[in-house]
């Protein structure tokens, strides 16, 4: 095990018995749930079927992977782990930190530009709605978040109710009224933020864990509220029908008022996608700027001057009480603007939406990217969500698996993996270092392990 | 009066097996100070192997007996799945032990999305209902021609609790590696200067947290005869429910919190409506962290600089 802590010699036959060990545990870890499958027959009774091969390959490799870790990587690990830290300012970062935001925006951007040079105009649907859209999506309400649990330090697992208010109360304001989006959209963003002060009101004492299973328990009653309220909310079967955003008044219709024939443009549903790409882009980055510029403020300061120390807050006679109720609100209003969004853009919803995974998958984000961190948090969107995304995609994968192999099937298994994977590999996140909102003569940016967050 | 008694020997089966669960998560609480996420999803993990074995042993091997059958299945399940959370303990948990309190909790909640999708895949989406193990009740009295009945499930179920309980406590309360366990809770530096093992007393805790959500599973599996991959999340969550009404960290907590939880349940659903149980349980949740947060037997966290 640490025979390369002692020198260059690998200790072979110790690697050895650890694959064997290894093996064992994957024997008996695959044994019941991959050797054998349960499955429905005509008669509708269960019956039993093997697959010893797959299983047995599972273990060869799982015992393979365990001999090359030990063997090749876990010494390389250990020789790194003696060597001296590099001081992580080095000129090349400085440089890149300040020319990646520019540029990621500039990027981001020219997205659909780029996506119809590249793909053509038939094919950039897909890209512009399953990847742009919905990444912007999650990176909005990862923001939105950020500000709940990466600046105020209050763990939240039940974000997605926001969303869900913010949602719902578009659509329902939509079909009872008649409102347009453009005026709905702060609606939802005013009714989900007073959402978020009722919920928070009552769980302003709790710290750390409670707070999150509180929370998650009002996502919860929330969902279940959507689901059986059906005279309000028509249960699972959802609202349909929701008004489209128009352009200015111009809906993207083929008719002769719509967007395409007002502009002289041949119709082409694309118009629809980009417009709203845009409306996404523009609020997520309405996002960013707001809660960059609120970190400034002395409210953003108190914020994580709370997620530092409660008590140490409240005997510089900071309202931890306002403190942490401005917090809820604006996460929750951001949350609301981003489920207004959504409720337009499908043009339906239903409670399987806004399931408590969603919840734990935008605190992924969040948690991911490193706390507090805005690059951080948009990265790790873009990785978990276009990662799990393109996995639509892999069509050469059947060439290989066969073709009864569905990579889809494996997409929240690969997202839940990647959580287990990206906490152990880094624990703090993908940007684990930040820059402080105040300091005394010069801007240095400080390690994340100095600061204290999600103690709440 | 027979309606009442009816339901209360219900919510009692059901809280037994919201107690099982929640005994694991209020240990691993307790000494590591972590809401195990996933433990919900090790409970259906349970079940599915229940399953499995169920049927290799009914179909394949022919036993006819039930009762052997049935244990076969019990202890089957209880070695297989304490394997699968003692490596869900190695690879998930362990490396973050030390970090940041949110690291660990990410990750549970990772392996719980993993767990599930892992059988979604492994075993398909569909659920899963095998033919009634055990048949068969007692009339206990009959009134206003309302039998009150407890049916051999609901007593097996009962047996099989106390019986486990009462090993678990024997366990926590006589043996070394109990002594060990409550050492590490109070103080882990300090248990591991007097030479207590606290890797292998953690080691240990989830594989006995686990061994009971196994018999939890297993319970399950028998009462209601069907399973599925997404069963983990709602039980997991009102077991930790239980715990938490109980006092997280006490063992008696989250036993008598199941009960409650059980009890609150199957109660609300007979005699208010079942559409809204769910949001009973977590209604019970919030208002108890609220007003309550040491639960009924837990000790107050005491606020320190």
């Amino acid at each position: 095990m640490d025979a390369g802590a002692q020198g260059e010699r690998v200790d072979l036959t110790g690697a050895l018995r650890d694959a064997a060990a290894t093996a064992l545990v994957a024997f008996g870890l695959f044994l019941p749930l991959i050797a054998f499958r349960t499955d429905v027959d005509g008669n509708n009774t269960l019956i039993l079927t093997t697959r010893w091969p797959l299983f047995f390959s599972l273990v060869i490799v799982t015992a393979a992977g365990r001999l090359l870790y030990s063997v090749a990587l876990a010494p390389r690990l250990a020789r790194r782990a003696l060597r001296p830290a590099r001081a992580s300012n080095s000129p090349w970062r400085g440089h890149a930190a300040r020319w990646f935001v520019p540029f990621a925006i500039g990027f981001v951007i020219a997205y659909p530009m780029i996506v119809i040079l590249t793909s053509g105009f038939g094919g950039a649907q897909k890209w512009i709605d399953n990847f742009g859209i919905q990444i912007l999506i999650y990176v909005m309400l990862g923001w939105g978040l950020n500000i709940v649990v990466g600046f105020a330090g209050l763990l939240d697992l039940g974000y997605v109710g926001f969303y869900a208010v913010g949602a719902y109360s578009c659509a329902l304001l939509a079909k009872t009224f008649g409102l347009s989006f453009w005026l709905l959209l702060p609606l939802a963003g005013i009714l989900a933020s007073f959402w978020g002060i009722l919920l928070g009101f009552p769980v302003l004492r709790l710290r750390g864990d409670y707070l999150a299973i509180v929370t998650l328990a009002f996502g919860e009653i929330i969902r279940l509220l959507l689901i059986n309220w059906v005279a309000l909310t028509n249960g699972y079967a959802g609202i349909g029908g929701i008004p489209r955003p128009t352009f200015f008044g111009i809906p993207f219709t083929d008719d002769d008022d719509g967007f395409a024939a007002v502009f002289g443009f041949e119709y082409s549903p694309l118009y629809r996608v980009i417009f709203l790409y845009y409306v996404i882009l523009a609020l997520a980055l309405l996002t960013c700027f707001v809660t960059v510029r609120l970190r400034r403020l002395p409210i953003g300061r108190a914020w994580e001057a709370l997620r530092e120390d409660e008590i140490a807050c409240r005997s510089l006679g900071i309202n931890t009480t306002n403190t942490k109720l401005t917090a809820f609100a604006m996460g929750a209003m951001f949350a609301g603007f981003a489920g207004s969004f959504f409720a337009a853009r499908q043009g339906f919803i239903s409670p399987e939406s806004f399931t408590f995974l969603e919840s734990a998958t935008i605190l992924a984000i969040v948690v991911l990217g490193g706390m507090g961190s805005q690059i951080g948090v948009a990265v790790a969107a873009v990785v978990m969500i276009g990662g799990t995304e393109i996995l639509r995609d892999l069509d050469f994968l059947k060439d290989i698996f066969g073709s009864t192999f569905d990579p889809t099937q494996y997409r929240m298994l690969l997202f839940g993996l990647a959580m287990v994977v990206i906490m152990i590999w880094r624990p703090r996140g993908l940007v684990s270092t930040r820059a402080p909102s105040i300091f005394l003569k010069q801007r240095t940016t400080i390690a994340a392990d100095l600061v204290e967050q999600g103690r709440g | 009066m027979e309606y009442f008694v009816q339901q209360l020997i219900n919510g009692i089966t059901l809280g037994s097996i919201y107690g099982l669960i929640a005994i694991g998560y209020t240990m691993v609480y307790g000494i590591i100070g972590m809401v195990n996420f996933a433990h919900g999803d090790v409970f259906m993990v349970s079940a599915f192997i229940a399953l499995i074995a169920f049927l290799i042993l009914t179909t394949w091997l022919g036993i006819s007996s039930v009762a052997l059958a049935l244990f076969l299945v019990l202890i089957a399940a209880m070695l297989f799945t304490s394997l699968v959370n003692w490596a869900i303990e190695r690879v998930a948990y362990r490396p973050l032990r030390g970090s940041f309190r949110l690291a660990p909790l990410i990750s549970a909640i990772g392996m719980s999305i993993f767990l599930s999708n892992f059988v979604q895949v492994t075993q398909g989406p569909r659920n899963k209902s095998i033919p009634p193990m055990v048949q068969g009740e007692f009339v206990l009295f009959n009134q206003n021609n309302f039998p009150v009945t407890l049916s051999y499930k609901q007593l097996i179920i009962w047996g099989v609790t106390a019986v486990l309980l009462a090993a678990f406590w024997y366990l926590v309360a006589k043996t070394a590696l109990g002594r060990a366990q409550r050492a590490c809770e109070q103080d882990q530096k300090m248990a591991a200067l007097l030479g207590v093992d606290v890797d292998r007393t953690i080691s240990m805790t989830f594989v006995i947290g686990a061994t009971l959500a196994a018999v939890a599973g297993t319970m399950y599996l028998m009462y209601y005869g069907v399973v599925s991959f997404s069963d983990g999340f709602v039980p997991g969550v009102k077991a930790f429910t239980a715990a938490v009404l109980g006092g997280i960290g006490s063992l008696p907590g989250a036993v008598i919190g199941g009960l409650l939880i059980g009890l609150i349940e199957t109660f609300w659903s007979a005699y208010f409506s079942i559409d809204y149980k769910d949001v009973a349980a977590f209604s019970v949740l919030a208002i108890t962290l609220i007003f309550l947060p040491q639960g009924l037997f837990g000790r107050p966290d005491v606020e320190k600089v």
